[in-house]
């Protein structure tokens, strides 16, 4: 799988803000719930964050520990509590919510 | 050129896990196809799931993936093991995986856009492949599907996963709730079109009592038995589906007489009761009818026969001790093995699983001859329907099993009349024999008449019998009177000594007249 985002660092402890974004192959609606994901991150936690990118058709195990049922779902690892979203993220304010990326990144603990 | 095609119409099959179901299949379900298997909660969904996973394994050495959306897979562990069902065993030998899509209420997940169920065709496919899996059960697919609201996305997924579960090649079952008995098929409308194949589970309520049944609604290029059957959960058995045991028209008839217990009945019979026959024995309470069944256990007994007798009304105690009052030692007789009582209130358990007992004790025990004391008794505790079909499914079964068999049944009116069980069973049974009181001259005699005996003459006559310690003794014919069967005996005019003799003429042996 070619993760090529710019600010994804698959879970590096630098940044407050940790997503794993689970995906089935390269449909269209994979690239939409990644780009929106990036979308929202930038304008809420710029150079904040990691998104690690985890095709299930891939790697069935990590959909199996995370049991996932439905994709495109992005997972907050970081900060907790763990939060989930299922979608292609056509609404990013919905996302924020979801993500709760309201707020600045400095307002939230980063342990 | 490669005319090595085989025919489209020849459909492999495999066994269910459901025996009973395998009949109505004739043979099994259809390999790689997916059939919904839909009901009512309650209705024994995961159970049947459960079973045809689990006879996978047992019998064909299948491995088998169980996708569980409602119950978590300790629970099925724990259900399954209840129904002596061991899935852990079957998980060491990685025979059996599960795929854990239980809803996690601790786990938020909002639906943001569009979406599939990609990442669980993913899991399922992982865990086949990864086992060799050729059976998968998802259980339930409502479950699954009514996380999510939209509709359009649930129809659509539901139509995918079935066609991953096709594409992947297994023999796969997926249940599904019913809100109503005889509603829609599934709660989204279009779950019996998403299926190859569709089975009814129906838990409903008859006359107070649970009825349990199983149909075929739909099942694609099989030839298949139609309408419901019943169905019962047993203990360590699991669902249990009823069906007649082959066809009872089918089943060889038996030309072999064998002895009644009595002689003079063997000779009102022209020469005993046929071997694979299913009698009947009619008549009010205290005629004689428990008698009649100690005479034939015994008669069997003298030709070294095995009896099993199951007793609705009377304990084992209270039979032994009415034997011992005729001079037969039922004690003894079974001690030695030829003789099984099984004395139960019909109250203790449904009527489907009297005759899921009943077989099985069969089976176990491998009698020739069985006691059934009395019908009466269970048709207490049962509707109409369901008593019909626990008649037809127990006489199909004793005939195809070449067992002799009496049932008694008990009339309602002392004198004369029919029962309920009389109706029911008559056409069913070879042979119908009548134990009727006899009010005459202000003394109550007793009557003793073959109605019907299939395939063989028989002697017509009512006969006399009395009855002292040494059981049963059958007298000659009354004579002189009329109207015994009605319950309204009046004497006539005897018989002049001429029209005796030509009376004799047409019957010189003075015995069978037909």
């Amino acid at each position: 799988m070619n993760h090529d985002f710019a600010n994804e660092t698959g879970g590096a402890p630098g940044v407050s803000h940790q997503f794993r974004l689970f995906i089935a192959g390269s449909s269209p609606r994979s690239a939409r719930a990644r780009a929106n994901l990036v979308r929202v991150c930038d304008e809420t936690v710029p150079d904040d964050y990691s998104i690690d990118v985890v095709d299930v058709q891939e790697q069935p195990d990590l959909a199996e520990e995370f049991s996932v049922l439905a994709t495109p779902l992005v997972v907050r690892l970081a900060p907790p509590p763990s939060r989930r979203a299922v979608g292609d993220f056509t609404d990013l304010q919905r996302l924020a919510a979801a993500m709760d990326l309201y707020r600045l990144p400095q307002e939230e603990s980063t342990t | 050129m490669n005319a090595q095609s085989t025919s489209p119409s020849t459909i492999v099959k495999v066994p269910t896990g459901h025996p009973g179901l395998d009949q109505i299949l004739r043979g099994g379900m259809p390999i790689g196809r997916t059939t919904l298997v839909s009901g009512t909660a309650g209705s024994g969904k995961t159970i049947f799931a459960l079973q045809f996973l689990i006879g996978g394994i047992r019998d064909h050495d299948e491995a088998a993936v169980f996708v569980t959306c409602e119950e978590t897979p300790d629970s099925i562990r724990e259900n399954a093991a209840s129904l002596g069902f061991a899935i852990v065993g079957h998980e060491q030998e990685r025979k059996w995986t599960f795929v854990d899509a239980t809803y996690d209420p601790g786990v938020e997940e909002e639906v943001v856009g569009a979406f599939d169920f990609a990442a669980l065709i993913a899991r399922i496919e992982h865990a086949v492949r990864t086992t060799g899996a050729t059976r998968v059960a998802i259980d339930s697919l409502g479950a699954l599907m009514t996380r999510y609201e939209d509709a359009y996305t649930v129809r659509r997924e539901m139509l995918r996963v079935s066609n991953a579960l096709r594409t992947l090649g297994v023999t796969s079952i997926l249940t599904n709730e019913r809100g109503v008995e005889h509603g829609e098929i599934g709660r989204f409308g279009v779950e019996e079109y998403v299926c190859d194949n569709v089975l009814i589970l129906r838990n409903t309520l008859d006359e107070e009592s649970r009825r349990r049944t199983l149909e075929v609604l739909k099942m694609r290029g099989v030839d298949h038995l139609t309408g419901e059957f019943p169905v019962t959960i047993l203990p360590n058995q699991g669902l249990v589906v009823i069906t007649l045991e082959g066809s009872a028209l089918n089943a060889e008839s038996s030309t072999v007489r064998i002895h009644s217990g009595l002689e003079a009945l063997d000779e009102m019979c022209n020469g005993g009761m046929f071997r694979d026959s299913v009698s009947l024995v009619s008549g009010a309470t205290g005629t004689g009818k428990t008698l009649l069944v100690t005479e034939f256990i015994d008669g069997g007994a003298s030709q070294g026969e095995r009896s099993l007798i199951f007793s609705f009304e009377e304990s084992r105690f209270q039979l032994f001790r009415n034997a011992a009052g005729w001079g037969r030692d039922f004690e003894t007789l079974e001690a030695s093995g030829a003789l099984r009582v099984e004395a139960i209130y019909p109250e203790m358990r449904s009527l489907e699983d009297h005759l899921v007992a009943i077989m099985n004790a069969v089976d176990e025990y491998q009698p020739t001859r069985i006691a059934i004391d009395s019908l009466s008794a269970l048709e207490r505790i049962s509707t109409e329907r369901s008593f019909r079909e626990f008649l037809i499914g127990l006489t199909s079964f004793i005939k195809h099993r070449q067992i002799a068999a009496l049932m008694t049944a008990t009339a309602r009116t002392l004198l004369g009349g029919e029962s309920l069980t009389e109706a029911h069973i008559s056409t069913l049974t070879d042979m119908i024999m009548l134990l009727r009181y006899v009010e005459m001259g202000g003394e109550i005699r007793r009557g003793f008449a073959v109605l019907k005996l299939r395939g063989s003459t028989h002697d017509k006559r009512i006969h006399e019998f009395t009855v002292d310690g040494t059981g049963m003794n059958l007298r000659g014919p009354f004579r002189g009177v009329t109207g015994i069967l009605s319950g309204s005996p009046q004497s006539v005019a005897e018989a002049s000594p001429d029209l005796e003799i030509v009376a004799q003429m047409f019957d010189p042996d003075g015995g069978p007249t037909s």
